[in-house]
């Protein structure tokens, strides 16, 4: 009975995920009439406005990365190390843009840097893209942090520092040859998780007015019948993609790591 | 002056002091092991010296060099670990490499150095191992090359043969002490294993709550225990309440037998100690003194069987030697025990 229950709700559960995406799938297979065909992914394909913005999303995504991992993997390190009392404390900030709209995160932005105020970052390009940048890492940050700090646990911190001072290795060289590599897995599973955010995001792009991928795909969505449904089977594929590469690499780390 | 001179250190967590007034001076080369309880400031005291608590009060001095404002990686003092520590991305050439790494030394010597220094331990052939395929004494022996590869002044131990079991301790022990004898490191090794402690240093500092009991070689530590916690924490003690009843000739009374040591004692009641293996079954040749009692508890620990006997108020622990042909007194018989009056202690406070 327990187990019919189970297989009951799984496949109710299976069926809610999957039809919508079944659906859509095959929606946008049937630009052609009578037949399947992949003319909406060519229509989509084509459009340089797609290369534009998805690349552009594609740079954004990797900044981020980059930018997040030199922010969290050095501060969940020094908190671990230096502050323990200070972990739920940080944690709790770190969980604050689940709960904080990305509308309200991105008015208090231009609120702050707009071109009058003491830091005009809204004024230039490049200021604007850094600001979304920015804005793309505090999006990701609770994905990040707990990715960090979950594979900071598996490792023991304060000797293996202990250890690396000891042979006269400063902080520089503790993070980067230490700390890093041993947390790289649970980095990379950050940085995938990262880059699916960036590449759907459509709130901050869109009111900064950058060309990103997400604001594309709402302009598709908008005017047209069959490509945006062709763009989102392609977004679905890389955020699998992503997912698939997390796995792949937890797997890959069982293999070289193991118990001390 | 000493290599290394620990001067009136103490270290304070809170209003809780953990390390009081510690002094110690150790030679060039010389292997000294803290000894104690665990709690008793072991580690705190070894991680000063090391840098990575910084002392309440008092100085730290190496080759005359104050380390008050040295950062741990500017000490050049090389540290083991009780949980290895190896760093778990590198294999085991890795791991003896770092600290040459972070010295900038050229790609020859660095190569030539980690082949020298798992030659000195034994595992010239797994440098290409990851350290979780390695077993825990390897683990522990690459950590050790690790430390020794960048010649540090001075190497630390802290409880490094713990976390293995007692066939390899027994035999890592002897090890790291030969390595340790070749290379001429000054050494501080902590353990709360008193026969590790007596069977590899040079000296021997016994601490407790904090305090440096008494200081001195393995000999002084076992045969002249200064405070009744030292006699108590190394080896195996029968304490003997005694009246003293002739001050200058040592006479005294323990629960009736009278015994005369032979050397000037304190007036009235003392403290007096006996270790097992002065206690022997039967008449002795050379132990005169001899007392009756009743065996209490008879453990056979294989080559040594030990004894316990009711003697008055007290119980006597002994040892015999095992011997097939003789099979050892059962608990309840009647026994005669010999000791010479100078084998024993006159234990302080
Ligand atoms: N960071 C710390 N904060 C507060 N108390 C500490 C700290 N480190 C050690 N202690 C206390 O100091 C005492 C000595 O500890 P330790 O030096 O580790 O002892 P041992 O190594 O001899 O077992 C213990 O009572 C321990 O609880
Ligand atoms: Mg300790």
């Amino acid at each position: 009975m327990k187990r019919l229950f189970a297989w009951a709700t799984l496949i109710f559960g299976m069926g809610y995920f999957i039809l919508p995406l079944v659906g859509l799938t095959e929606f946008s297979l049937s630009m052609r009439r009578g037949e399947y065909s992949f003319d909406a992914y060519a229509a989509v394909l084509a459009d340089p406005r797609f290369r534009e913005t998805f690349s552009y999303s594609v740079v954004m995504a990797l900044l981020t990365i980059v930018f997040g991992v030199l922010l969290v993997v050095p501060t969940a390190y020094w908190v671990r190390l230096k502050l323990p009392g200070l972990r739920p404390y940080v944690e709790f900030v770190t969980l604050l843009p689940l709960v904080i709209p990305a509308i309200v995160i991105v008015f208090g932005y231009i609120r702050l840097y707009n071109t009058s105020s003491w830091l005009p970052l809204t004024g230039s390009l490049t200021g604007t893209n850094l600001l979304l940048m920015f804005g793309y890492a505090t999006l990701s940050l609770p994905y990040m942090y707990r990715a960090v700090d979950t594979g900071l646990r598996t490792i023991d911190v304060a000797t293996l520092t202990e250890a690396a001072q000891s042979l006269g290795a400063g902080w520089v060289t503790i993070l980067a040859r230490v700390i890093m590599p041993n947390v790289l897995v649970a980095v990379l599973s950050g940085a995938f998780v990262t880059f699916a955010i960036v590449i759907g995001e459509f709130t901050l792009a869109a009111l900064l007015n950058r060309p990103a991928f997400g604001p594309y795909l709402q302009l598709m969505g908008a005017n047209r019948a069959y490509e945006p449904m062709a763009l989102a089977v392609i977004a679905f594929g890389i955020t699998w993609a992503c997912m698939g590469l997390i796995q792949l690499v937890t797997r890959f780390s069982k293999h070289t790591k193991a118990a001390r | 002056m000493a290599f290394l001179d620990i001067e009136h250190l103490e270290k304070s967590y809170g209003a809780t002091k953990v390390v009081k007034d510690f002094n110690l001076a150790v030679d060039k080369g010389e292997f000294v092991s803290f000894l104690g309880p665990s709690g008793c400031g072991k580690t705190t005291t070894l991680r000063m010296v090391a840098g990575f608590e910084t002392p309440s009060v008092g100085a730290i001095r190496i080759d005359g060099r104050d380390m008050a404002r040295l950062r741990p990686n500017q000490r050049n003092i090389g540290m083991v670990f009780q949980a290895y520590a190896l760093f778990p991305n590198l294999t085991v050439a890795q791991n003896v490499a770092f600290g040459l790494k972070v010295a900038g030394e050229s790609r020859k010597v660095i190569d030539e150095r980690v082949a020298e220094m798992l030659e000195t331990i034994g595992l010239p052939d797994l440098g290409n191992r990851y350290p979780f395929q390695l077993s825990g004494g390897q683990q522990q022996r690459v950590a050790l090359a690790r430390a020794l590869a960048v010649r540090p002044q001075v190497l630390l131990l802290d409880e490094p043969l713990s976390a293995l079991d007692a066939k390899i301790r027994v035999s890592l022990r002897g090890e790291i002490r030969a390595i340790q004898k070749k290379l001429g490191i000054t050494t501080i090794y902590v353990t709360h294993d008193q026969e590790e402690a007596l069977s590899m240093s040079d000296r021997i500092v016994v601490m407790h709550q904090g305090i440096a009991d008494q200081v001195g070689t393995p000999f002084e530590i076992y045969n002249r225990p200064r405070t009744r916690f030292v006699a108590n924490f190394v080896g195996t003690l029968t304490l003997l309440e005694a009246e003293v009843l002739d001050p200058a000739s040592g006479h005294v009374s323990i629960g009736g037998v009278e015994a005369t040591l032979g050397r000037r004692l304190p007036k009235g009641a003392v403290t007096l100690a006996v270790r097992p293996e002065m206690v022997s079954l039967g008449p002795a040749p050379g132990r005169e003194t001899e007392v009756t009692g009743r065996i209490v508890d008879v453990d056979f620990l294989g080559s040594v069987i030990r004894l316990r006997a009711q003697i008055g108020q007290s119980v006597l622990a002994f040892d015999t030697f095992n011997s097939s042909d003789a099979p050892p007194p059962k608990v309840g018989a009647m026994v005669t025990l010999s000791l010479a009056a100078r084998d024993l202690l006159l234990i302080g406070e």
